[in-house]
């Protein structure tokens, strides 16, 4: 690979990806938290997000960061969405533990 | 190269702050470290646009959300996060799927086949500049070539999404003060069914 392309090989930034997504992966099964299972969430998505990014500069190709683009559109949602659930959920009761939450259980 | 590797720290310490802080405050302290870091990250990968937009939409509006929901939720009430901890009773299951999906993708990223990836010398001649030049690659120009020409139905379907949002939002957090004006017709009707008969009881 061209050094001048990439002055750092791309293979790490792919594994900082991985790792910065299983932070977030951490983050949500281990947290109980809502708000902080929402920001692992938001760290997932930046991890997806450098690794788009990472590929479209190996292949000289905008769509990647089109697709960063959506990412960072869908991300936005999200979390205006889920911290609507959140919002929702405690002013009904005062729990802020998922688990305790069984509302939406199917 | 020095840029990365301090860059690769801040951003895996910051996310450590952010899935172990006791307060959702401080997570969100540590999630805007994390923001700014991975901005400055993109400009190094010639992705200007989107460093810009990072910083505006995540630490701009994102993070400003989680900070108002934060402050609406634990206003008044007892602290966030307290209670009984959870961790050891959860611990196995999460270290054993976490275990599985990180050798799964290290794996995946260990074995993928190194020619799929095209040589950068021989695939773009003078397509790759200086990042802040126009017409190159990963320049705002460029990538609003390719978002409002060959990308622009993935483009509208994005403002559908908002639009959804937005609209999901209002209806699930909207005012629902109508609601509560009105008197309370079930307790009221159990309390007339329940009062005639308490002297049959008797």
């Amino acid at each position: 690979m061209n050094p001048s392309v990439f002055a750092v090989p791309m293979e790490n930034y792919i594994a900082l990806s991985a790792v910065l997504f299983f932070l977030g992966v951490i983050g949500v099964i281990v947290r109980r938290n809502p708000l902080i299972m929402l920001m692992s969430i938001e760290l997932m998505f930046n991890a997806a997000n450098l690794a788009l990014i990472t590929f479209a500069k190996a292949w000289v190709n905008p769509a990647g960061h089109i697709f960063a683009f959506l990412v960072i559109t869908v991300a936005a949602a999200e979390a205006a969405i889920g911290l609507a659930i959140v919002v929702v959920v405690f002013r009904r009761s005062a729990h802020v533990d998922v688990d305790e939450v069984a509302a939406l259980r199917g | 190269m020095i840029a990365f590797w301090l860059l690769a720290i801040a951003l895996i310490g910051t996310g450590v702050f952010v899935i172990t802080a006791r307060q959702p405050v401080h997570s969100v302290v540590g999630l805007l470290g994390n923001f700014v870091a991975l901005a400055i990250m993109y400009l190094t990968l010639q992705a200007e646009f989107l460093a810009v937009i990072q910083i505006l939409v995540y630490s701009g509006a994102i993070l400003i959300l989680f900070v108002f929901v934060i402050a609406l939720l634990s206003s008044g009430v007892k602290p966030f996060d307290v209670g009984p901890n959870r961790l050891p009773k959860v611990l196995v299951p999460a270290a054993i799927i976490g275990a599985i999906a990180l050798v799964t993708i290290v794996f995946s990223v260990v074995r993928a086949p190194s020619a799929a990836v095209p040589s950068i010398a021989a695939g773009s001649a003078g397509a790759l500049g200086e990042t802040g030049q126009a017409d190159v690659f990963g320049s705002v120009a460029n990538f609003g070539q390719a978002l409002f020409t060959t990308n622009l139905l993935p483009f509208e379907v994005t403002a559908l999404i908002l639009m959804v949002a937005v609209i999901g939002v209002v209806l699930l957090a909207g005012d629902d003060e109508p609601a509560r004006r009105r008197p309370k017709p079930r307790a009221s009707g159990r309390e007339s069914i329940v009062k005639p008969a308490e002297p049959l009881t008797r």
